[in-house]
């Protein structure tokens, strides 16, 4: 219909081309013994299955290119993927050799349906509307739908106890004024002397029962710390009052999604986020200087008890962790 | 008693109780066309069923429970570690249960699988131009199916509690809580608390072993029933015409066909998990939100959203003393709004700028509609970038490179790259409509030399045979729409602007080579 040029003719369903077994008795012969040997070397596999099943699981095979392979492993699977395998292969064999091949046309019907049959169905949809009075009766249709919709809010607040409301309790840590830094694993505190200058470790909060610390408070007390010559900081006078003889901490959850902060880079003294590669500078207080991170990780105020264990000074001055709506707002 | 008057047996049976002779008849001979893109969707389809399988088996041991226990198993590294009771359990289907890591690898590579195969078909549904009328509602479902399996993918990553998959539920707690306004709330309501709680696996493994998969089933069912009823698809050909279906009948040869293909299937994923490990979590331990292993990486169809979070420029803005993170919601919510959108109204968006309204069962060579298969590149290589980006930590350290270089790379690629492979694919496709005007008019090129009289050497080109000049000539060129900007009155129409962007985009849709008609033929057999 594009065009008024004649178009090239079709010529037509090329003629079927026979195959050998579909004339010749023997082909098709050969042909049904290479089915039932597909077959067989299924069942051949599912014995392998069997007999893999009571192998130890201590027995090791050396296979080329793989190395050493758990034997009882190895043979479910490879017995599995046999004997599924090779009933496809014998499936199909047969269906491509002695299954008729003749492609048969069917014919297709445009999905549009008389005319008269559409007037009749678009005039049934119309006088059902009619009679409904939806169309004329806007107060009933207006009422309905508010009602409808008002329905829908049953089901949310039936959720609503799914969890409770986040109130404070994102802004809030574990830190508290003069809690100890203890070593993760261990719980021991933490001298300053403890580490080395270059070292990095991770903290938690000291709490009266560690055997028994949630996840979701490590997941908001992370710690870094890491130590430094004083002299290679470039903070400004209040950051740099906030670390301890050259140690200084940081939340170790990154602020932009929320992954342990956990490569630290020595020699650059840049913290990585493995998760989306944020990277920070730990001498400029962890400023971002790379990647989708768009706020610095949390500093802590630290210094020592009057024993020379780790404390934090204050707790931390902002939320730990990724963004979120109110996280600046009081 | 022979096999086949038994079974006829049973044919009748089912008549005398049913009354479905007719539309039995009918259905055992419905004909499908043969082609091997054809069989995409059937992978995804037996790889579903394999999860199926397999899900349910996992679930006989599975605890998804997230109380914290003292690992007690065989496996000794972990010996007495504290742990999750999922996490636990998915240690003892590993180690303890016989057949379980096999189980369980299946699992995992059957769910890559499924995902790869349903990308696949979507291509070749898009390419060859299949989700024209009178399919798009099977193109929406498709749509649908692929986002719902990016989300089931996602919550089986997350179920077995280890500190990659941990990882990942990080990571979505984060997006969920970038939501302005109620990003805070949904969190505490999903996670029952603070992330990561003890609420969220019990409750995702809900969604993941029923109300997924439910979903799946019903909208799987509904996605062939379409198929079935309003009957395959071909491709171009002899003898294939909008008004007929050419190919093989469904009993026996499909039956047998697509029975045996789903063993195959099967067989072949059965394999790849007997030698390729996968997700070995007792590498990774237990999740706690203190630790991370470097390298995390998202299962493939994740990555490339992954990339684009990645390669997010650091944004993040304060008003009235609240904040959005730009640089979570773009990559991780509007983009691939934008995107999922844009596809599932694809077929509305072709059909306003060509005016077609008819109904197509003839597939498209890609090459015949140069505008779409441009913009299926485009589509594929932005994808790609993202990807790229995804694993660029991987990328660094395999082929020693700077993990900036290529996050730069990847962020101007992801914009200048895509419009790229728009041009160069539609360039391509316009030469090989040439390509085809060539070998219809002047025939194939066979190679043998021809010295003539004078010493002049000639190529013999052979005339093709009438059926590949039939394929090769049969597709429609129809003309760019003609929408006047102003009326027979002379008065500009309304909607002047956006007539003319349809005009436009129709002019661009509708470039191609002219195809050779008879009398183009005619007329060079008469030199």
């Amino acid at each position: 219909m594009s065009n008024e040029i004649e178009a090239i003719k079709d010529p037509g369903l090329p003629a079927h081309v026979h195959r050998k077994a579909d004339h010749d008795p023997v082909a098709a012969k050969r042909a049904e013994r290479q089915v039932a040997i597909l077959f067989g070397i299924s069942s051949l596999g599912t014995l392998l299955l069997i007999a893999s099943f009571f192998i130890p699981d201590d027995i090791f095979v050396f296979v080329p290119v793989m190395g050493n392979q758990n034997a009882h492993q190895l043979g479910l699977g490879l017995g599995m993927a046999i004997s599924l395998f090779f009933i496809g292969m014998g499936a199909i064999h047969w269906a491509k050799t002695l299954m008729p091949d003749q492609e048969v046309i069917a014919h297709r019907h445009e999905f549009r349906s008389p005319d008269s049959d559409r007037k009749e169905f678009v005039d049934a949809v119309k006088d059902g509307a009619q009679a409904s009075g939806l169309g004329r009766r806007s107060l009933i249709k207006r009422s309905l739908g508010a009602a409808l919709g008002l329905s829908a809010l049953s089901p949310v607040l039936l959720l609503r106890d799914l969890g409770p409301l986040p109130g404070n309790d994102q802004k809030e840590t574990t830190w508290k004024a003069g809690t100890h830094l203890v070593t993760d694993p261990g719980n021991r505190r933490i001298k300053a002397s403890d580490l080395e200058v270059g070292a990095v470790a991770q903290v938690l909060p000291e709490i009266e029962d560690p055997e028994h610390r949630h996840l979701s408070d490590i997941a908001k007390d992370a710690l870094l710390l890491i130590r430094l010559r004083p002299e290679e900081f470039n903070l400004d006078a209040e950051r740099l009052s906030w670390t301890h003889e050259g140690i200084i901490a940081f939340s170790k959850i990154c602020s932009h999604m929320g992954c342990a902060v956990a490569l630290y880079e020595q020699q650059t003294k840049h913290l990585l986020c493995p998760c989306h590669q944020s990277t920070f500078d730990v001498t400029r207080a962890a400023k971002v200087i790379f990647g989708p991170a768009a706020r610095p990780l949390p500093q802590l105020n630290i210094t020592v008890d009057e024993e020379g264990y780790l404390i934090a000074r204050t707790p931390f001055t902002e939320p730990v962790g990724p963004s979120f709506w109110g996280r600046i707002s009081s | 008693m022979t096999t086949e008057h038994r079974l006829g047996q049973v044919a009748n049976y089912v008549d005398e109780r049913t009354g479905a002779a007719a539309w039995m008849k009918k259905n055992l001979q419905k004909v499908f066309p043969d082609h091997w893109s054809f069989l995409l969707g059937e992978v995804a389809l037996y790889s579903f069923v394999i999860l199926l399988l397999s899900g349910t088996y996992l679930t006989f041991w599975f605890d998804p429970s997230m109380k914290e226990v003292i690992y007690e198993g065989s496996y000794e590294p972990l010996e007495g570690v504290k742990m999750s009771a999922a996490y636990a359990s998915a240690l003892h289907i590993s180690f303890e249960v016989r057949g379980g890591l096999l189980m369980r690898q299946i699992h995992h590579w059957a769910a890559l699988i499924f995902m790869a195969a349903i990308v696949a078909h979507l291509m070749r549904v898009f390419f060859t131009g299949a989700f024209r009328k009178p399919r798009e509602g099977n193109w929406i479902i498709g749509v649908g199916l692929l986002t719902l399996g990016i989300v089931e993918g996602f919550l089986g990553y997350s179920l077995p509690d280890d500190l990659l998959s941990g990882t990942g539920i990080r990571i979505a707690e984060a997006i969920i809580q970038a939501i302005p306004v109620v990003g805070s709330y949904l969190s505490y309501f999903a996670f029952g608390g603070a992330f990561p709680g003890e609420a969220f696996i019990p409750r995702i493994y809900t969604v993941h072993v029923l109300l997924l998969p439910g979903a799946f089933l019903a909208l799987i069912t509904v996605h062939l029933m379409m198929v079935w009823y309003q009957k395959h698809t071909q491709f171009p050909g002899p003898g294939r015409t909008e008004k007929n279906v050419v190919g093989y009948p469904l009993m026996p040869v499909y039956m047998a066909k697509a029975g045996g293909f789903f063993f195959i299937v099967f067989g072949v994923i059965a394999f790849i998990s007997a030698v390729a490990s996968i997700n070995p979590i007792w590498l990774y331990g237990p999740y706690t939100p203190g630790q991370i292993s470097a390298g995390s990486q998202p299962d493939w169809y994740m990555g490339w959203l992954d990339g684009l979070v990645r390669m997010s420029p650091p944004i993040e803005t304060y008003f009235f003393g609240y904040t959005v993170s730009w640089n979570i919601l773009i990559p991780g919510l509007i983009v691939p709004g934008i995107l999922f959108t844009g596809m599932a109204l694809y077929p509305f968006i072709e059909s306003w700028i060509t005016g077609d309204k008819r109904e197509h069962h003839l597939l498209d060579r890609p090459r015949n509609a140069p505008n779409r298969t441009a913009l299926g590149a485009m589509s594929i290589t932005f994808m790609i970038v993202a990807l790229i980006n995804g694993g660029n930590d991987l990328i660094a350290t395999h082929f020693d490179l700077s993990i900036n270089q290529i996050m730069w790379g990847t962020r101007f690629g992801i914009f200048i790259l895509p419009p790229i492979a728009f041009v160069v694919t539609k360039r391509l496709c316009l030469s090989l409509q040439r390509a085809d005007r060539e070998l219809v008019l002047h025939g194939r090129e066979t190679g043998r030399l021809l010295r003539l009289p004078h010493g002049e050497f000639v190529e013999v080109h052979e005339p093709i045979s009438p059926e590949k000049a039939y394929l090769l000539t049969s597709h429609e060129q129809a003309p760019a729409l003609e929408l006047p900007e102003v009326d027979g009155r002379g008065v500009k129409r309304a909607g002047a602007i956006r007539n003319k962007i349809r005009s436009r985009m129709s002019v661009a849709h509708s470039e191609a080579i002219p195809k050779v008609s008879a009398d183009d033929l005619k007329e060079i057999e008469s030199h």
